[in-house]
């Protein structure tokens, strides 16, 4: 199954099994989507429950989340997510925190879904990873799905979460196709927001990683035990909350560790992991935490910058090899 | 002579408080009345039919204005009256609070416009929705909230609206459908929108008002969720409440057309004072 096809399925079936649910977006309707991942569900369903908004962010997040506070299940997209920035005040100030100021009485269920991160050749404006950025802010729910099963249950579960989620996919991602179990097309199946997945055991290094870079992370484990060290790989599936007893519990079993995401470094992910490996679990570090994250400049456009502004395969098995050789 | 303390209040006013509308009552009366004031009704409870002139004619945008004569009763009068009286007194106390520093933050008072919410509620059922910005007290009063939980959240109590965790612009009451209470400018309206387009989902047949002031009329995301909700055909009203100030900047030198009533274009506008 393509995650394409995960994510098109999940919205179907959750659109099929509650009334509320709905999705509002720039071309989710009768363009079948930017990406294709709302096709077929304007005929489906009607434009009643499918609607194709002005490209007005800030007008139509707000909208979404108003229609939420009435209890409504407004999954809205966003072309990708550079775009939200112009809707944020709302995805912060107006669904993150009215359930803690409203003292529970206000709740928003949404979800706000699209691509996220670099693409390919879109340049500075378009291709800037918001994973940090959401998971700082309590309130928020962050899922990073990246094979064809995380897709179909994050985004189940997400739909089906009472508070607002914030759901970045990944461009590149959305063509990929991945083996699934029969349980994953069972209408029910969902993944469990809050829980990583070890996506390969191993003895000798942690590597965490979300979204693209898990696939990536792969590669480099298998370059990695060709060479005698055995890699652990982590997809995190959910930036906030963050699974800090799974990661901890792998770099208690290895010793070293490495966090590897597409952002910019400052203030990343992977400096938050750091600093949950620090607080709990120190004295099991044999070796500084090795960071790998896109590079501290806006995304270049031609090819060969752009291959350099973003982590590649090398990188991260340059960093586990520094990770595995630092310690006396 | 003077309706009696224990009779029962008119309904869906702030005089459903019976203790308070007791000393209320009994402050009003005075302590002793020569014999000839004593067949002299006070206070009028009469329901007979009254029609009043409003004070200045609508003006219109691409809408026929509705009638200048307004049916009401003299109990319906001294309801709204009362309930604005308790608003602006509210108002004032929360006032002298914030100046002794019981009351931390922002506090933004609504006192000369209690007149929008309380006529505002003779119009409406509490199946319509109401949103607003932060000056947002006497909303809460209107839809049915009461003053010591309004004080208490003013001044950060467990016992307080929202617990004393949202403070003086974030008071809730969702089981009047009254959605805040917030504290950035403007984003109360798609807010309010998007609570019309769940009434309309639902088929409710009710309305959503999304109130704001002159400084957020200049809002984009204003615009934005007005263009929205005319495609959609979405059961929202804007109710500028224009009190000529956005924050400490006068109108004149924040907006370039004053006319918020004529800004929707394509929407109909009521300009009401």
């Amino acid at each position: 199954m393509t995650v394409r096809e995960a994510l098109n399925s999940a919205l179907d079936e959750e659109m099929s099994a509650d009334p509320s649910v709905f999705l509002m977006g720039e071309e989710v309707g009768e363009y079948q989507g930017a990406y294709k991942i709302t096709k077929g569900l304007l005929d489906k369903y009607g434009p009643d429950r499918v609607l194709d908004t002005p490209i007005t962010e800030a007008g139509f997040t707000g909208i979404g989340v108003g229609a939420a506070y009435q209890g409504l299940r407004p999954v809205v997209e966003f072309m990708t997510f550079n775009f939200s920035m112009q809707a944020i005040d709302h995805i912060i100030n107006s669904a993150a925190k009215s359930n803690y100021m409203s003292a529970g009485q206000i709740s928003v269920p949404i979800v706000f879904r699209g691509p996220n991160g670099a693409a390919a050749g879109v340049g500075a404006q378009h291709s800037q990873c918001y994973a940090a950025w959401y998971a700082h802010v309590p309130g928020l729910k962050v899922l990073t799905p990246y094979s064809a099963e995380d897709a179909r249950g994050l985004l189940k579960a997400a739909i089906r979460d009472p508070d607002p989620v914030v759901f970045l996919e990944n461009e590149l991602l959305y063509g990929e196709s991945f083996p699934i179990k029969a349980e994953v097309l069972d209408s029910s199946f969902s993944v469990p927001i809050g829980k990583a997945k070890i996506e390969r055991e191993g003895k000798d290094v942690t590597i965490t990683a979300f979204s693209k870079m898990v696939g990536y992370a792969l590669q480099a484990a298998e370059i990695l035990s060709k060479e005698g060290i055995s890699a652990e790989v982590i997809n995190l599936r959910s930036i906030r909350p963050l699974d800090r007893a799974a990661i901890n519990a792998s770099v208690r079993k290895t010793n070293r560790l490495v966090t590897v995401e597409e952002g910019f470094p400052q203030h990343g992910v992977g400096a938050e992991i750091c600093m949950s490996v620090v607080e709990d679990s120190f004295e099991y570090l044999d070796a500084p935490v090795e960071r790998i994250a896109g590079a501290d400049v806006p995304m270049p456009y031609a090819a060969n910058l752009e291959r350099l502004a973003v982590p590649q395969v090398e990188d991260i098995v340059r960093a586990a090899k520094r990770a595995c050789y630092r310690s006396s | 002579p003077p309706r009696p303390a224990s009779a029962p209040p008119p309904p869906g006013t702030l005089a459903s408080q019976p203790a308070m509308a007791a000393a209320m009552l009994l402050r009003r009366l005075p302590a002793a009345r020569p014999p000839l004031m004593a067949a002299t009704r006070l206070i009028s409870d009469s329901t007979a039919p009254l029609t009043i002139e409003t004070s200045m004619p609508f003006t219109a945008h691409i809408v026929d204005p509705p009638s200048r004569d307004v049916a009401t009763t003299p109990a319906e009068l001294v309801a709204f009256f009362h309930d604005m009286s308790l608003m602006r007194r509210m108002e004032i106390a929360a006032d002298s609070l914030y100046k002794a520093k019981l009351i931390r933050g922002f506090c933004h008072l609504y006192d000369g416009q209690e007149a929008v919410c309380a006529g505002m509620e003779a119009a409406i059922t509490r199946k319509d929705s109401i949103i607003t910005a932060y000056r947002d007290h006497c909303i809460f009063l209107s839809r049915g909230g009461d003053l010591v939980t309004a004080f208490a959240e003013l001044m950060g109590r467990q016992v307080g609206c929202s617990r004393g965790k949202g403070g003086s612009m974030h008071f809730y009451k969702k089981d009047a459908n009254f959605y805040g209470g917030h504290g950035i400018v403007g984003a109360q309206v798609p807010l309010g929108c998007g609570l019309a387009f769940a009434q309309k989902y639902r088929k409710e047949d009710t309305v959503s008002f999304s109130l704001y002031g002159d400084g957020a009329a200049n809002q984009g995301q204003l615009f934005e969720a007005l263009n929205i909700s005319a495609l959609w055909k979405l059961p929202a009203i804007l109710v500028c409440e224009n009190n000529h100030y956005g924050m400490g900047t006068a109108e004149w030198r924040a907006a370039k057309s004053p006319s918020y009533y004529k800004r929707g274009d394509y929407v109909p506008g009521l300009k009401v004072i």
